[in-house]
């Protein structure tokens, strides 16, 4: 086994386990720790691929952005000592039996699959070049879903604002009679 | 890289997003269940960036559904946070099973 190889099944199983953690772990503050080493290992999974810049806004963007978030909601609703109930047993087996049945099913289509390669040539992936054909106009540019994405981000940002506005005491004491 | 085949990119991105839907089925607290979603989107960005390098290297196309992926991820987790602070202040608890005030 190679380096390489080696490489990928130790990042592989670092991200299976903690993400299986993430999901298991009764102290909420532990899963989202669990959750961050997951999102680490998924960025290190693009840097073995070799995409760097996605590797680098996989960073940026959940261990920087969303992890920090997760973890300062949590700090809003929660008592850090106190432990999250054990679930339903009967939930949990079930929930299991469907996860294995469906896994077994979605990995048995994938190994009858077979893929082939298309690309004959393979791009030397530059930010560059991702850059300007996510601004191009022409027939293979991603400008419009670009701008479709922007305008959500900012409906999601004022959304988010106006949502959690406290209203005043007043007008909510009004609304509850 | 040429060492390891798809099947097995494609086996950790399948486990990563089932650990997910797992989690999504056992956690009652709203934050987790957020925190099992993220896992499924991630997977699924796995599986785009894995069929672009091994199967459509001559193109970016994958690049560009992970990149607007990871956008509207970070959109929903920020629009989930706030109705979860606001349910947080109504109900003084983000167990899924006490807001149930719409339930008939």
């Amino acid at each position: 086994m190679s380096i390489s190889s080696f490489i990928f099944y130790f990042l592989a199983a670092f991200i299976l386990i903690s993400g299986m953690l993430a999901v298991t772990t009764r102290k909420i503050f532990r899963a989202a720790i669990y959750l961050l080493f997951t999102m680490i290992g998924v960025a290190g999974l693009y840097f073995w691929l070799s995409y760097e810049f996605i590797a680098a806004v996989q960073i940026v963007v959940y261990v920087g952005g969303i992890v920090v978030l997760i973890i300062f909601s949590i700090f809003l609703t929660h008592h850090l000592s106190s432990e999250m109930e054990r679930p339903n047993l009967f939930r949990m087996a079930f929930s299991l039996l469907a996860v294995l049945f469906a896994f077994t099913f979605c990995y048995f289509i994938i190994l009858k699959n077979e893929f082939l390669p298309l690309g004959a040539v393979p791009l030397d992936l530059t930010v560059e070049r991702i850059g300007a054909q996510m601004l191009s106009l022409t027939e293979h540019g991603y400008i419009l879903p670009f701008e479709v994405v922007s305008m959500l981000l900012l409906s999601a940002m004022i959304g988010c604002i106006v949502i959690a506005l406290k209203i005043p005491v007043e007008s909510s004491q009004k609304n509850e009679n | 890289m040429i060492g390891v085949p798809l099947t097995h990119i494609l086996f950790l991105s399948t486990a990563l997003f089932f650990i997910g839907v797992f989690g999504f089925l056992t956690r009652r607290n709203m934050i987790t269940m957020l925190m099992s979603a993220e896992l499924m989107l991630n997977s699924v960005n796995i599986n785009f960036i894995a069929f672009n390098k091994y199967l459509f290297g001559h193109q970016l196309d994958g690049v560009f559904f992970t990149l607007f992926l990871i956008a509207i991820a970070a959109a929903e987790a920020a629009v989930a946070i706030a109705i979860i602070i606001n349910i947080y202040r109504n109900y003084q608890s983000i167990d899924i099973d006490d807001a149930d005030t719409l339930k008939f």
